[in-house]
């Protein structure tokens, strides 16, 4: 059942732009920065903070994609499949990663793109950017950039829906409760 | 999917769904560290009765390539010297507990028994005359590379001993399941004497297919299964099937070679069509480890089974 609207897309451009400002002031700059979305929703939005970075910064900050289905604690527990290829075009060593997804929610998708990223290489340091925090962390991890901190129900269902990644018009970021169908994260 | 044992066993989306996730592995292959830690934890023992170097090889790769543990049990020095049955030697493997066994073994069906007496993920590495499902899979996957995702009417000719090779069942079944027209290219005697049923045609003469084809699928003649007269000479058949530089120059030029291995150069395939421009022989080795890493993946890893 619908509950509430979270973000509507110029909610969610600001978001995207406050972040990439962020990100930049952090690091004193863009160089050596690569952005690396998780799949599904991750390197769409990584693209669209690239693209804000270029259009301030002038700076092309390389994007990645990273997969992290073979690096899961629940393998074997339920279906895990592998959602999209691993492609980083540069090599991180040295480099600032920021890992990038839609919703920070227990914390083990992020753990296992720490352990996926290590294997590419041995980045200087890794950030971590999100859409949305709804809390319910079981791992001691934590984002670096947040959209927004969104207190939920376990059993409530945040939905990110993405003009690249969903197939609708218009961005959103719903809040569901429980007894509704389908969705997802 | 508890068990890989037949591709008779998958229709056209499962087969897709192993070649999709195959993809990935090869991915992954591709890496500095081509390894992940999917299958951490898990064993996976091979078990052949029958000699083999590149299927073994290729499945042990995989499952380390998956961080699995791997046991190897190579008949000649077992207690299956001393006498022991296919069901207690089984059993004996499965008490040091493990999640899967790749078997292979000279009679057909060998390895849907083991699947009855064990609660491990069983593997068929090539059964008697029966099937390969893994081979048929990379096959498959290599030609499905070349040709995009559906392998829709594809002209394959699968040249050789048919009658004797488990290659070229499974591979035909999994081609066709993809959509591909497959002809068995053979002597009469090197032809199964039924095939009621089997989606195939079939053709006595080489060189009356070869310029309609889109593969040549060349088949190695197996001499140890021979057993009965049935080629006069080998240096006839191969001077009738034998897949020269000059037949290869009358196929189109995007016809692709293929060969499961192990290949008699010279008279069976010659060396410049193995190593020339059209062939895929040595990427079908490469894209055997994927492939075997998406099947352990799907038995044991992914818990497609679990829900």
């Amino acid at each position: 059942m619908f509950r509430t609207r979270v973000f509507d897309a110029s909610d969610l451009r600001r978001a995207h732009t406050r972040i990439a400002h962020e990100i930049v002031e952090r690091n004193h700059g863009a160089q050596d920065l690569v952005l690396i979305g998780l799949h599904t929703r991750g390197p769409a939005i990584a693209r669209r903070l690239a693209a804000a970075i270029a259009s301030f910064e002038e700076v092309d900050v390389p994007v990645g994609s990273l997969d992290v289905a073979f690096y899961r604690d629940d393998i074997g527990l339920r279906n895990v499949q592998p959602l999209g290829p691993t492609e980083v075009p540069v090599d991180v060593t040295g480099r600032v990663v920021v890992l990038v997804d839609d919703v920070l929610f227990t914390g083990r998708t992020i753990r296992a793109a720490l352990d996926a990223v290590t294997e590419l290489g041995r980045p200087r340091a890794m950030q971590l950017a999100v859409l949305v925090d709804r809390g319910h962390r079981e791992l001691p991890i934590r984002a670096d950039f947040v959209g927004k901190n969104l207190p939920t129900g376990v059993g409530e269902d945040v939905r990110v829906r993405l003009s690249e990644t969903d197939d609708v018009a218009e961005d959103a970021i719903e809040l569901w409760a429980p007894d509704a169908s389908g969705g997802s994260e | 999917m508890k068990h890989l044992l037949s591709i008779e066993d998958l229709d056209r989306a499962a087969v897709e769904a192993l070649l999709d996730q195959s993809d990935a592995f090869l991915d992954v292959l591709a890496r500095d560290i081509p390894k992940v830690p999917a299958l951490r934890g898990k064993t996976v023992v091979s078990l052949f009765y029958e000699e083999s170097t590149r299927t073994r090889l290729s499945f042990e790769t995989a499952a380390k390539r998956l961080s699995a543990d791997t046991m190897s049990f190579a008949v000649g020095s077992s207690s299956v010297k001393k006498g022991e049955s296919l069901l207690d030697t089984v059993k004996t493997i499965e008490a040091m507990g493990i999640d899967a066994m790749v078997v292979r073994h000279h009679a057909a069906g060998a390895p849907h028994r083991v699947a009855q007496w064990i609660d491990a993920s069983v593997i068929n590495a090539g059964d008697g005359r029966h099937e390969h499902p893994t081979q048929a899979l990379l096959d498959a996957f290599t030609l499905r590379r070349h040709r995009g995702p559906s392998l829709d009417g594809c002209r394959v000719a699968i040249i050789g001993d048919i009658r004797n090779s488990r290659v070229a069942r499974s591979t035909m079944l999994c081609f066709t399941r993809l959509g591909a027209r497959v002809t068995f290219v053979a002597p009469p005697t090197l032809i199964p004497e039924r095939l009621d049923g089997w989606p195939v045609t079939v053709a006595h003469d080489l060189d009356d297919v070869l310029g309609e084809i889109d593969v040549a699928y060349v088949l190695r003649v197996q001499e140890e299964r021979l057993g009965q007269a049935l080629l006069p000479t080998l240096r006839e058949y191969y001077a009738r099937y034998g897949l020269t530089a000059e037949r290869a120059a009358r196929m189109k030029p995007d016809t692709f070679v293929m060969h499961p291995g192990p290949m008699i150069r010279g008279p069976e395939i010659a060396t410049e069509v193995v190593d020339g421009p059209r062939s895929l022989v040595r990427e079908q080795v490469t894209n055997g480890v994927a492939v075997r890493m998406a099947v352990l993946w799907s038995l044991i890893g992914s818990g497609g089974h679990v829900a």
